[in-house]
């Protein structure tokens, strides 16, 4: 390891503009004539649209354009589309309805797109909004996932009977029944994994400028994949073909998941801006992301998990309901399938699996991809699963977990929900996450809370995910609408200096940093001679973005491919000036030597040599030094590990604060572990708060959104947690070249779980059994009510 | 936001004139209500005038009998002095429990009890120290000024001056922020004065209110112990997604007991 | 429009604006000191922090008329001569940063708790930031890069 390569903590190349307030974010951004957007959006979470009157709008100061739905239909242009297509158990396509950018005839969610005023200055957009007239005729609206299939439920679409989107099955069905036949216990259990929004500090924002000389549309938006947008946007939407649309990501502030779908206001603008001829931004105030930044999770489950007499693991039946929102958003339909069905085994050797998940629309903000998408939502269900069956069957918390772990000469393993694990060592994580949270020593702190009356819980949780995102040819199979490799270009220059190409995109990760450290590490050389480029698709080759924590693993690997070109290449033209064989040339800490000689030249010679090829091997090679690399995984990652919670409650109040929380994850080969520590912590944040915090709540009669703001949306601020232990104990993925797993994702998994299991650990002395996400002040206080009655009689 | 007219007068008396010149003019103290309101247009005054440069606003007096404050001296300004956190320390603890550092920087004590936000904490401070509003005409008791939510014994053009908060023998303050927003889902000031124990409550119901009941326990008591079996009654109080009123009646139990357990 | 005068990182800035322009926009679109982000419309995410007369306010709750005649420090005004401001340099050096967009804010906050108190403690720190959210951190690395910030500062 040197000072920059892989494994040093490398302070981040990213860091000073950021500090200096030199970020360029899309807000940031003005365009010379440029236009200001304001979308006019739904009040009503179900309507019909009678009439729309725009005509005193046009007339206000400063408005260059007001247009609506009928005007987006005119034009001919199409809707959003959905990236993955499910089928249901009877083998139909899932429904998918359509997805206007600007609806014309029906409102479906509150938020949804009307219209969309063009002028000069922004606050002129807005009040000229005001003046737009809207003739609604409010239709009752179906809102709570549980109440969606009801006979008696409203419907969002009529091509959706019963506001069944699909009804999607895998597993052996009848290996499980016969399993559960013949268990000696049945563990059952109803939960909810509720509705979270992502709230990226960043607001969405667009910049859309038209170039009239060249007829190039150019994009500036916050994504985390300017190149799908590109695909989605030109090829589906708006009929404009790559080599005359410009997708470019700037600085993008966080992510989560919420930017990697292609949104209306995108399509909107880049149309609006080919009309007028003028740059048109639009940025979302936060009220307006809280409605139409596509919200996560959202299941309603019913699981049951089937033991022998010694609590060993024979069968899991799982069934879910999940509510995809008014509206099939990017890649919502492959979250609560192939992103949580096919996790249901865990880091458990159960040997039958089967679940089954009816998706649903509802009146409500559309649902997708959220930090851990569709694992979060299967290793909590798993996890409150195993510690009530540790309950029911009066064993260790640990004990039942160790004896249902996939042991660590089992792989690889071949789960019976699909995937095939390369590695992992449960048995590790655990044993080092018990000694780090001092287990041993937990009674004892929890008596001394006692003494002060309070109590103290604590939680485990045993995860594993899949990422890396993903084998093309599986997903494929499985109606994944795209390839899912990564792409990765290194230009050696003239003088020795790098530029990398990368079709991943950090926003908040570190890419700058990492994927210089893989470079550094490979041509040995400094990190200041290296610059890594994303986020822009006339600069890229392709990509397709970031998300599924799989830069490191894919993009990563998509490098190492890159940088393997680039070094056999210049091993060619050094053994060309040192007049040896090629074979006998090698390649270390940015030397050529001939093996057993002390003949060298430097790489930076090399790169003079590739572009002034003066002596040169000219008959052979091309000069230049520059080399793509595409990288198509060939599995998933399975990153794992073991979460631990301590919790102290104070019962007066139900308010709970979390006083330790130690993670251990087996996140593969660590290019810099001050990134990937801060990555964890991110994520934990994410996963204490949805466990405590965190909530989107609809008003189930009118579907308004009561949590539509900072003031009733409950970030995780600083003083709401604590410092976390963290550390990782690393087997190498066995099937890319870095051995890395991904890292983006498990804390937002693995913790979630462990907090929850630690609250009901801390209640259970009070007879407390169950309680529902966030377990807020208020919901606690009521469990602790509600089982006074059962307490006073035992 | 829509657009109003900016003024910024040097004295009470232009203030005054200012505010009388429109019918739908609006004060601007701190501004950390108003502001966010104007920005989701939910007002749309066609003046604001901005208390910021009246000198004679601003300001903490503090002699035997108790503290005066000015209606533009900010929450850091109470929490931060010395005077005040000797003279009534839980009057100094309620300021530094307001909102964030940036908005105790700016939000003022006669903003925030003009607009009288159910859920802010200098109301209890008010009617539980037995303090006096000054205005431009006259003096009102705490008692009589705060009328319902977000409603007070303001006439138009009428402008809060100074608070005057007589010296209690002790007093204690205690709060249970709302998780998401920070502001009192329940605060209570307790106070013991020469006028008899006083509880006034905050957060939990339409309007800060006395609860008597605590009150007349406390009288011959002044201990937590003496609250252990005074209820509250739920009727009335808020309930929304963050605490039903039966909630919100258990804590404010609770925080009285606390606020008692740290009168000083 | 009103005119509006104040001195912005040192130097004397004037322009013309709405009643209702706020001080951040003032900042960004007439100044072109896009460091300061806005995050939230409830005052609450503090992205927008700057020092209004050497104190920490946000810059979204205030009307830029408001600050006429002030001294405004934004995040543009922090590093001198290329070097960054020892609370700068430690969120550098303790990762207490991802994706940057509340830095601005998250550092000027933390540079008026360490001009009060040069050694806060974890809870002090905790507290003191309860008007500024980042969703990337968790704050942990926050936290320690304010601590040694505020020592850094006191040297």
């Amino acid at each position: 390891m040197t000072e920059t390569g892989i494994g040093a903590a490398v302070k981040r190349k990213e860091d000073f503009r950021f500090l200096t307030g030199r970020g360029t974010y899309t807000d940031d951004i003005n365009r010379h004539g440029q236009t200001y957007a304001y979308i006019l959006r739904s009040p009503h979470a179900s309507a019909k649209i009678k009439s729309i009157d725009t005509s005193k709008a046009k007339q206000a100061p400063g408005v260059v354009a007001v247009f609506t739905g009928a005007d987006y239909a005119a034009d001919g242009k199409g809707g959003l589309p959905c990236g993955w297509l499910i089928h249901s158990k009877d083998g139909s396509p899932m429904v998918e309805p359509p997805h206007p950018p600007l609806v014309a005839d029906f409102v479906r969610h509150i938020g949804d797109h009307v219209a969309v005023v063009i002028a000069e200055t922004k606050a002129q957009a807005r009040d000229a909004a005001e003046l737009i007239t809207v003739d609604y005729e409010e239709l009752k609206p179906v809102v709570d996932t549980a109440d969606a299939l009801k006979p008696s439920a409203a419907q969002v679409w009529p091509q959706a009977k019963g506001n069944l989107c699909y009804d999607w099955h895998l597993g052996d069905k009848a290996a499980v029944d016969a399993a559960f036949a013949k268990a000696a216990h049945v563990t059952k259990l109803d939960l909810v994994n509720q509705r979270l929004i992502a709230n990226a500090m960043e607001p969405r924002a667009a910049v859309a400028d038209f170039d009239r000389a060249t007829g190039e549309y150019t994009l500036y938006t916050t994504t985390q994949n300017p190149h799908v947008i590109r695909l989605l946007m030109g090829a589906f939407v708006l009929q404009i073909p790559e080599s005359k649309l410009r997708i470019v990501a700037p600085d993008v502030g966080g992510g989560f998941g919420s930017k990697i779908f292609h949104y209306a206001e995108e399509a909107i603008l880049t149309w609006a801006a080919g009309k007028l001829g003028r740059p048109i931004k639009w940025t979302a105030e936060r009220s307006e992301s809280f409605m139409s930044d596509a919200q996560g999770r959202d299941h309603v489950s019913h699981a049951e998990l089937a033991m022998d007499k010694d609590g060993k693991f024979l069968a899991l039946r799982v069934s879910t309901i999940a509510n995809m929102g008014a509206y099939l958003s990017t890649f919502a339909t492959c979250v609560p399938t192939y992103l949580y069905g096919t996790l249901l085994a865990g880091v458990y050797a159960t040997p039958a699996i089967y679940v089954e998940v009816k998706a649903v629309f509802t009146n409500t903000v559309a649902v997708d991809a959220y930090r851990g998408a569709g694992r979060p939502e299967a290793t909590y269900l798993l996890e409150r699963l195993v510690d009530k069956a540790a309950r029911e069957m009066k064993m260790d918390r640990i004990e039942i977990r160790r004896k249902n772990f996939i042991p660590r000469d089992a792989f690889p393993y071949q789960t019976p929900v699909a995937l095939q694990y390369d590695s992992g060592d449960y048995h590790s994580t655990l044993e080092i996450a018990e000694k780090k949270a001092d287990v041993a020593g937990f009674e004892k702190r929890r008596a001394e809370a006692k003494a002060r009356g309070k109590l103290r819980g604590l939680g485990f949780s045993t995860y594993l995910e899949a990422c890396g995102i993903a084998p093309s040819a599986v997903v494929g199979s499985l109606g994944a609408r795209a390839g899912l490799y990564e792409t990765a270009s290194v230009r050696v220059h003239p003088t020795g200096s790098v530029t990398m190409f990368t079709g991943t995109h950090s926003h908040g990760q570190g890419h700058e940093t990492t994927f210089a450290q893989i470079i550094s590490s490979t041509l040995g050389m400094p990190l200041e001679s290296i610059e890594v480029v994303h986020g822009d698709t006339n600069k890229i080759p392709f990509g397709m973005g970031t998300y599924g924590s799989r830069s490191l693993a894919v993009g990563g690997s998509a490098l190492v491919k890159a940088l393997d070109k680039v070094t056999t290449k210049a091993k060619r033209i050094a053994a060309h000036l040192m007049e040896a064989n090629v074979a006998d040339v090698e390649f270390k800490d940015g030397v050529f030597k001939v093996a057993g000689t002390d003949k060298s030249v430097p790489f930076g010679q090399v790169a003079l040599t590739a572009y002034v090829p003066h002596n040169y091997p000219i008959t052979e090679l091309e000069p230049g030094l520059e080399e793509t690399a595409f990288y198509d995984p060939l599995n998933f990652t399975y990153p794992g590990g073991c979460h631990i919670c301590e919790v102290e409650l104070d019962p007066e109040t139900g308010v709970t604060q979390v006083v330790n929380f130690t993670a251990v994850d087996d996140v593969g080969r660590v290019i810099n572990p001050m990134i990937v520590e801060g990555q964890v912590h991110g994520g934990l944040a994410q996963g204490i708060g949805q466990a405590l915090l965190e909530g989107a709540v609809y008003d189930s009669g009118t579907g308004q959104l009561l949590s539509g703001s900072y003031m009733d949306y409950c970030m995780p601020r600083a003083d709401d947690l604590c410092s976390f232990t963290v550390a990782t104990h690393n087997t190498m993925c066995t099937h890319n070249p870095l051995g890395s797993k991904g890292v983006g994702e498990v804390g937002a998994i693995g913790s979630t779980p462990a907090v929850i299991n630690a609250v009901l650990d801390a209640l259970a002395p009070l007879g407390v059994t169950d309680i529902t996400m966030p377990a807020t002040p208020h919901k606690v206080w009521q469990a602790i009510q509600a089982a006074k009655p059962a307490k006073a009689a035992e | 936001m829509y657009d109003f007219s900016y003024h910024r007068p040097g004295s009470l008396a232009d203030a005054a004139k200012a505010l009388a010149a429109s019918s739908d003019s609006k004060l601007l103290a701190g501004g950390m209500t108003l502001l966010p309101t104007l920005k989701q247009r939910l007002a749309n005054p066609s003046d604001l005038i901005d208390l910021g440069a009246i000198a004679e606003l601003k300001g903490i007096k503090v002699d035997g009998s108790g503290v005066t404050i000015g209606a533009m001296t900010t929450h850091a300004e109470v929490a931060h002095s010395a005077e005040v956190k000797k003279a009534i320390p839980a009057l100094a603890a309620l300021a530094e429990g307001i909102g964030d550092p940036q908005v105790r920087n700016r939000g003022t004590i006669g903003g925030s009890i003009s607009n009288n936000d159910p859920a802010a904490d200098y109301p209890a401070a008010l009617l539980g120290l037995d303090a006096t509003v000054q205005t431009n005409k006259r003096k009102i008791k705490a008692e009589d000024f705060f009328k319902g939510m977000f409603e007070t014994a303001l006439d138009e053009g009428e402008i809060v001056t100074a608070v005057s908060f007589p010296k209690p023998e002790k007093a204690g303050y205690a709060k249970f922020p709302n998780p998401a927003s920070r502001y009192a889902m329940v605060g209570v000031m307790v106070a013991k004065t020469g006028g008899g124990v006083r509880v006034a409550v905050t957060g939990a119901g339409p309007v800060v209110f006395r609860q008597k009941d605590m009150e007349k326990a406390l009288a011959g008591n002044f201990s937590a112990d003496a609250l252990a079996n005074v209820g509250t009654d739920s009727k009335g109080l808020n309930s929304d997604m963050h605490g039903s009123a039966a909630y919100r009646a258990h804590l404010v139990g609770v925080m009285a007991r606390r606020a008692v357990a740290a009168a000083k | 429009m009103p005119a509006v005068s104040m001195t912005v990182n040192g130097k004397a800035v004037t322009g013309n604006v709405e009643g209702r322009t706020l001080l951040v926009q003032f900042l960004r679109e007439n100044l072109g000191l896009t460091g300061t982000h806005v995050g939230c419309d409830t005052s609450q995410c503090g992205a927008c922090v700057v020092h209004l007369d050497g104190k920490s306010v946000k810059s979204c709750t205030i009307l830029a008329l408001q600050a006429n005649g002030a001294k405004v420090t934004t995040i543009e005004g922090l590093a001198s001569n290329g070097e960054l401001h020892p609370m700068q340099a430690a969120f550098r050096e303790h990762h207490g940063l991802q994706c940057g967009f509340c830095t601005p804010g998250m550092v000027m906050s933390a540079v008026d708790l360490a001009s009060q108190n040069g050694d806060p403690s974890e809870q002090d720190v905790r507290e003191w930031l309860e008007g500024n959210i980042c969703r990337c951190t968790g704050y942990h690395n926050i936290v320690k890069a304010v601590q040694a910030g505020a020592r850094a500062m006191r040297r």
